[in-house]
């Protein structure tokens, strides 16, 4: 590594940064501002909010063109993809250790915080003074705590929807390898087909995702407030949702990227870069499969 | 035009960019982003050293002198905030800005444009920090920490999760840019067990950055939906616990404290060697501690919370953990000694806050060591004994260093010589006041004093206003280093060398003085015995 580079490639200069900068600014400036408006008072942060969200996907939709249209130019070179390569994966690993804390949460409460309340162990006095008849477990009625916050709710089963969901992550991670094995020997009409069926499945998912959460609240009366299972429930569910939601979008970036030609078999980073990242949020759903749903 | 022939895409390019806003705003230039951090370092750090200088005021004498205690709340919050965030971690990354890659022989950083968005996002995310002093209900008041429920009685908590998702994306990106640099960049030659010490500490230090600030991220976000959301993390009655807010910030936060000691360990096994003339003793020794004290970083951050109730085996697994970090600390201190002894050295003034930092970095080493006993925690916790210990490390620990790295590099950033004796008076000013600003606190948490009051029993009266007097006169000697700073780079008629210091070594001093705005185009020949370690023992 680093060793071969026969030219230095140094990119031009470029106000998308600082574009960024300016609406990344913009968009939390109008969250914080809603968040603390007084109730029917919400009208400036949610025109800044919007003014900022569409300020970012115009600055995503700008850089990334600007940076397509180097790359297609043939400006990068060997160093330059791997230092793309490198990128991407400590973003991802980045990504790992966020739903790190959030899988940390969830296994801190139900192995320490839950059964303390319930006086086991550590916290015996919490509960003999404050809440002496909370039976504690994990699950329906006693996972949203000792006031039994938000109410009595039932789970998710395991082995229906979030299955189906399960399945449909495996297939997908299949059919964008074998996108890319076609890619690798050069088969464009197989890329577009396995691809566009990754697509699809990440869709699908999302599909499934949204009638899960549906049901909970209307069915189940498990909500956001159902106590500290709910809120586990929603965060890890919900910001796995939204990178399946990103790594959709990218995915039907690249199935236009690739029926515009820009790849060929020895040059296409882009592609494996969000293939990279959708095995991530593959692997992430099987944790959360695993823990938040059999376990 | 034809990429292929050319080195980079610069119209000019051999020049800095003549446009105000070309130059700075839209940079793709490690030097200049490099400049944009550290002046940006600087103004945060006056900023919060002013809101220090208002924290020794109220302290000056017992009874409410000044300020409402929600004021002084919001101050030691945004002092923390701004000073760790704001000042030394920037301050840092534009250090290794600079430096990396003329260190390892690279042209730029591997991903220019990211380190331009990684710098600009930190003017934007203080903005909104800072702004909250300005609204209705203030800024934050429940510590840096942000401990629920405390921080969640706020409303600047908005503002507050979302300045740190900023910072944290500013220093994931910029950590991710270090690593690809000095993974991918490097000259041919320059093996990594070649790379100056500040690379490798670097190198480890970017590591801990993308590790844990997602972590964080994680945190705050919980704070931000358990506020306005309805959920339930640190709420008992929902089944939560406040102490896994704890447990989630100080696995950030025990890393973090490394992420601002780890480069200072760096810049001072530079600057030692230099002024001793000696290849640093054990390099790969200082680089294996390095990467030791890393690792036990992740297994040692309940020691912050050992007064919150653990369970028994964690107090003991955390306090040995803990006690374990002496063993590659002392390696490092160890063996700058050693490469001091028998040497010849002088003592310019990079070389003085060198030693000044060996010495009181020590101190606060040692006063962390009587922190980790789980017994004799009991009785320091939250007094003023961990302000000192901490203040020892971060303010004669981190910033001593990154003063060092300034006067160090200086003559090469600007092309000229600062100004020897004002910069000592610098020096001999600031080792003296720090000391009698934080050294009494010692004894004030000793005798019980807690932190993060405004008002306190006149039992300690005497030592708050020496450690004031001190505090005021360590703030004032910061005005000096302006001075130095700003004669050096725009008045000084003393033109440096290109080698500058008699005794450095390392291709950083190969280029020449001030370091032009493009280097090594074309990667240098490294031939080993320019480097500073090019020659490492088995």
């Amino acid at each position: 590594m680093g060793q071969q580079h026969d030219a230095y490639f140094v990119p031009a200069k470029s106000y998308w940064p600082i574009v960024a900068a300016v609406v990344m600014f913009t968009t939390v400036f109008g969250a914080a501002h809603w968040l603390n408006a007084e109730p029917g008072d919400a009208g400036f942060g949610k025109t800044v909010l919007t003014v900022g969200v569409i300020g970012v996907l115009g600055m995503f939709f700008g850089w990334f063109r600007s940076v397509i249209n180097e790359s297609l130019s043939g400006s990068y070179n060997h160093q330059v993809d791997t230092s793309f390569r490198m990128g991407m994966m400590w973003f991802i690993f980045s990504e790992v250790m966020f739903f790190g804390a959030f899988f940390g949460a969830l296994f801190y409460i139900r192995m320490f915080s839950v059964p303390w309340l319930g006086g086991t162990g550590h916290g015996t006095l919490t509960h003999q003074f404050l809440w002496s008849d909370y039976a504690a477990s994990w699950g329906a009625n006693a996972g949203n705590g000792p006031e039994h916050i938000g109410g009595a709710f039932s789970t998710v089963p395991a082995w229906g929807l979030p299955l189906l969901n399960t399945l449909i992550l495996l297939s997908s991670s299949v059919t964008v390898t074998i996108a890319h094995h076609a890619l690798r020997a050069g088969h464009r009409g197989k890329i577009l087909v396995f691809l566009g069926l990754t697509v699809l499945l990440g869709a699908l998912f999302l599909n499934f995702q949204a009638h899960e959460y549906i049901e909970a609240y209307k069915e189940l009366n498990l909500t956001l407030h159902s106590g500290v299972y709910g809120s586990t429930f929603f965060l890890l569910t919900g910001f796995h949702g939204l990178h399946v939601t990103l790594g959709t979008i990218m995915l039907a970036v690249i199935w236009f990227r690739v029926l515009k030609g820009h790849f060929n078999k020895d040059h296409h980073f882009g592609f494996e870069a969000v293939a990279w990242y959708w095995h991530f949020v593959d692997v992430v759903w099987l944790g959360l499969f695993m823990f938040v749903y059999i376990l | 035009m034809s990429y292929a022939a050319t080195h980079d895409q610069h119209d000019d390019h051999h020049g800095a960019p003549k446009g105000f806003f070309q130059r700075w705003c839209m940079s793709t230039n490690h030097k200049d982003i490099g400049t944009l951090y550290l002046v940006f370092a600087l103004v945060m750090f006056f900023i919060g050293g002013s809101f220090a200088m208002l924290i020794r005021a109220e302290l000056f004498k017992p009874g409410l002198q000044l300020m409402q205690p929600y004021f002084f709340n919001q101050l030691t919050t945004m002092h923390a905030l701004v000073m760790i965030f704001g000042a030394i971690m920037p301050a840092f990354v534009g250090l290794g800005n600079w430096m990396i890659p003329l260190m390892v022989g690279a042209p730029d950083m591997a991903l220019p444009r990211m380190n331009n968005l990684s710098f600009w996002i930190l003017p934007f995310a203080f903005t909104l920090l800072l702004s909250t002093l300005f609204m209705a209900g203030g800024g934050p008041a429940g510590g840096w920490t942000m401990y629920p429920p405390l921080s969640l009685q706020s409303d600047s908590l908005a503002y507050v999760v979302f300045a740190v998702h900023l910072m944290g994306i500013s220093s994931i990106m910029g950590a991710i840019n270090i690593i690809a640099t000095i993974l991918n960049m490097r000259a041919p030659g320059m093996e990594l067990l070649k790379m100056p010490v500040f690379v490798w500490s670097w190198l480890i230090t970017a590591f801990l950055l993308i590790a844990v600030m997602p972590v964080l991220a994680g945190a705050v976000t919980m704070l931000l939906t358990d506020k306005y959301f309805g959920t339930n993390f640190f709420n008992p009655g929902g089944g939560g616990d406040p102490v896994l807010y704890q447990h989630i910030f100080w696995f950030f936060g025990h890393p973090e404290v490394y992420i601002m000691i780890l480069p200072a360990f760096g810049i001072i096994s530079e600057i030692v060697p230099t002024f001793a003339r000696k290849p640093i003793f054990g390099y790969k020794a200082m680089v294996f501690a390095i990467a030791s004290i890393a690792f036990l970083s992740f297994i040692v951050w309940a020691h912050h919370m050992f007064a919150v109730g653990l369970p028994l085996g964690a107090e003991i697994f955390f306090m040995y953990a803990t006690m374990l970090i002496a063993v590659p600390t002392g390696v490092k201190v160890f063996n700058w000694v050693a490469t001091m002894w028998g040497s010849s050295m002088t003592f310019e003034t990079p070389m003085l806050f060198a030693v000044g930092f060996i010495i009181l970095f020590t101190i606060g080493g040692f006063s962390g060591l009587m922190l980790a006993l789980v017994p004799a925690d009991f009785q320091y916790h939250d007094t003023y004994f961990v302000v000192a210990h901490f203040h020892y490390v971060l303010v004669t620990g981190a910033l001593f260093a990154i003063i060092a790295a300034t006067y160090y590099w200086l003559p090469k950033w600007t092309g000229n010589m600062y100004s020897e004796f004002w910069a000592k008076m610098h020096f001999w000013n600031s080792v003296i006041w720090v000391n009698v600003l934080f050294f009494p606190q010692h004894f004030l948490g000793l005798a019980g004093m807690p932190r993060r009051i405004p008002d306190y029993n006149v039992a300690f009266a005497n030592f708050n206003m020496i450690s004031s007097i001190g505090g005021f006169l360590f703030g004032a000697t910061q005005l000096i280093f302006i001075g130095v700073l700003i004669h050096c780079a725009f008045f000084s008629k003393k033109k440096a060398t290109d080698r500058v210091w008699e005794g450095a070594k390392g291709l950083e001093w190969t280029v020449p003085s001030p370091a032009p705005h493009h280097t090594f185009d074309v990667p240098p020949v490294i031939h080993d015995d320019e480097l500073a370690h090019g020659h490492v023992n088995d």
